[in-house]
């Protein structure tokens, strides 16, 4: 048995939980496993539907879902108390989550109390017998093939490593409550409060459709006007590179990179970002990258689709002017 | 209060990746090291703590010999002493690596001296592994956050900030306990030239670890693919918005 631990929001699964499931169904398919999923946390009813639907669609038949009131705020060793009871009760020998904070958080915890190994950020199976993985390492410049023979393998899969594919045979997935085994050492670590973040969050930046760039070619704190309207412009979602945030330019939540975000947009704009291993790291999963860069030679050009060459002060505002008079605004 | 923080040389790659030829690690021939962005922010909050609480910040690390440049540069930053578990990392996986450092906490302990927050980097640059802080927290049965981005004593608990799906989130935890830091929350300081010259001379232990380790599980390390450059230069300079706003329109981004 495949056990995914799934993360919900309002519409439902996450993206990237439903490419955990994906992948967990691929793998399924070459080893003869069920998949099963497990869902830890509050779910509004509102968002139900939608993770019954994203489900079904991935032809998971059961959802073990952790009943606790204790379980209202997050805390990682509770929640992989919860998901062991799952791996346990279903006989698993195979854990998968998303790559997440979260889920790589959640699974340490799970590999660390079976004591197992775990493998982060997986990007493909190459053998079911033995299990041996492929990782992304050094911020995915360089990839590792690893071993999991433990009794339950342990592995979280690197965000947009696969596109979420509906199941050949759907199902109609049945949600099975059940009472973890939480002890009170488990909430120690546990969120007290929340506090809404000001700018932009995060999550906003990770399933924006439309990213726009900015790195130190913007030059300072002020020279984000142009690209903040094109994004506005193209209803996108601003991220910058790790010089920005590292000059304070802008907030780190708006980092993309190996320790900021991990994005998968339908297109990024790159404006003055030369494409570090750093950077490229968060960004390579986009679908079109159309890259703006004074140097035709850096790597983000390179890498590119698309590529205006010049300044990004003086193209940007163009394409803006150009976008507003097509657009009509 | 002390304050353990832990670092790891990992190669400085910013460009292109080589490998060794049995594959089994990064080729940092033609590259210099340095410590991740996460570590060198853990680096910082513990000088910070320790200061604030008049205990001091010692920084660890478990690596080959020349690790003790990367320890000298957290010395030269405000941590006061250093140790070094010199071992071949590559033989040594997450659990390993915790085993090791749970070790060290539980000797200097039972020597007099505690150290009530152990600061880690979120995840190694190199291995990524998302593990060693949790592994560790387990061994020294502590408490441990992880994703943290500035944390604060409060009595004997510390307040720690990191940034969640819905916002920023605050833990309170009791002392001791084990905190893993992500980049954002603080700002490395420069070494200056005094503190360089204290480092010069400050103590540092240098350890053979006692376990014997179980290994990464790794088989060997490759490259991807390189990605054939396949850019269409639209154009230089402001002249090429109309075919940028072509493109938008022909990828479905703007519909006019």
């Amino acid at each position: 048995m495949i056990v995914v631990l799934v993360e919900a929001d309002a519409q439902g699964a996450t993206v990237v939980s439903r490419e955990a499931l994906t992948f967990a169904r691929e793998l399924a398919g070459r080893s003869g496993e069920a998949v099963q999923a497990v869902l830890v946390g509050t779910l509004p009813k509102a968002a139900r539907p939608g993770l019954l639907a994203h489900l079904g669609e991935q032809g998971v038949p059961v959802m073990h879902f952790a009943q606790d009131d204790r379980l209202s705020g997050y805390a990682a060793a509770a929640w992989s108390a919860a998901v062991i009871d799952v791996v346990k009760s279903a006989a698993a020998d195979i854990l998968i989550a998303a790559g997440t904070p979260r889920g790589n958080e959640i699974l340490a915890h799970v590999a660390t109390r079976l004591d197992v190994a775990m493998a982060a950020n997986v990007v493909h199976v190459e053998t079911t017998s033995p299990l041996v993985v492929t990782r992304q390492v050094v911020g995915g410049a360089a990839l590792e093939e690893m071993r999991l023979d433990d009794p339950v393998a342990v592995l979280s899969v690197a965000g947009h490593a696969c596109d979420p594919q509906p199941a050949a045979e759907p199902a109609v997935t049945e949600i099975v409550d059940y009472t973890p085994t939480v002890s009170d050492r488990d909430l120690v670590a546990r969120v007290a409060r929340v506090e809404a973040t000001t700018v932009d969050d995060t999550g906003a930046l990770t399933s924006a459709r439309v990213v726009v760039g900015a790195g130190r070619g913007a030059g300072g704190p002020d020279g984000f006007a142009g690209v903040l309207e094109l994004t506005e412009l193209l209803g996108g979602a601003l991220g910058v590179s790790r010089v920005v945030t590292s000059l304070g330019w802008r907030p780190h939540t708006e980092q993309v990179g190996q320790t900021g975000s991990r994005i998968a947009p339908d297109l990024y704009v790159p404006c003055g970002i030369s494409g570090a291993i750093q950077h490229w790291a968060g960004c390579q999963s986009a679908k079109t990258i159309l890259a703006i860069n004074i140097d035709a030679e850096a790597p983000m050009v390179t890498k590119a689709h698309y590529a205006v060459i010049g300044n990004l002060h003086e193209i940007v505002p163009a394409v803006n002017a150009e976008l507003r008079a097509r657009l009509g605004r | 209060m002390n304050v353990l923080v832990c670092i790891k040389r990992v190669p400085d790659v910013s460009g292109e990746v080589l490998l060794t030829e049995d594959a089994q690690s990064v080729d940092a021939r033609h590259v210099g090291f340095t410590v991740s962005p996460h570590e060198e922010c853990a680096v910082e909050l513990a000088t910070q703590l320790a200061g604030a609480s008049g205990g001091t910040a010692t920084v660890l690390s478990l690596g080959p010999a020349e690790s003790v440049e990367q320890l000298r540069n957290a010395m030269a930053v405000g941590c006061s002493d250093g140790v070094l578990i010199e071992a071949d990392t590559d033989r040594f996986g997450p659990a390993d690596v915790a085993g090791a450092i749970a070790d060290v906490v539980t000797a200097r302990e039972a020597a007099g001296t505690p150290y009530d927050l152990v600061l880690l980097g979120n995840d190694a640059a190199d291995t990524g592994d998302f593990q060693v802080p949790v592994r560790l927290a387990y061994a020294l049965d502590r408490p441990v956050l992880t994703g943290i981005s500035t944390c604060a004593l409060d009595g004997d608990r510390v307040q720690a900030r990191g940034d969640g799906p819905d916002g920023t989130e605050i833990f309170e935890v009791p002392l001791p306990a084990v905190v893993a830091v992500m980049e954002g929350g603080v700002s490395p300081r420069y070494p200056s030239v005094p503190g360089r010259m204290k480092a010069k001379r400050a103590p540092l232990e240098t350890l053979t670890p006692a376990i014997e380790p179980k290994g990464s599980g790794r088989v060997r390390l490759k490259l991807p693919p390189p990605r054939p450059s396949i850019v269409e230069i639209l154009g230089q300079g402001p002249e090429a918005a109309p075919a940028v706003v072509d493109l938008l329109v022909r990828i479905g981004v703007v519909s006019p």
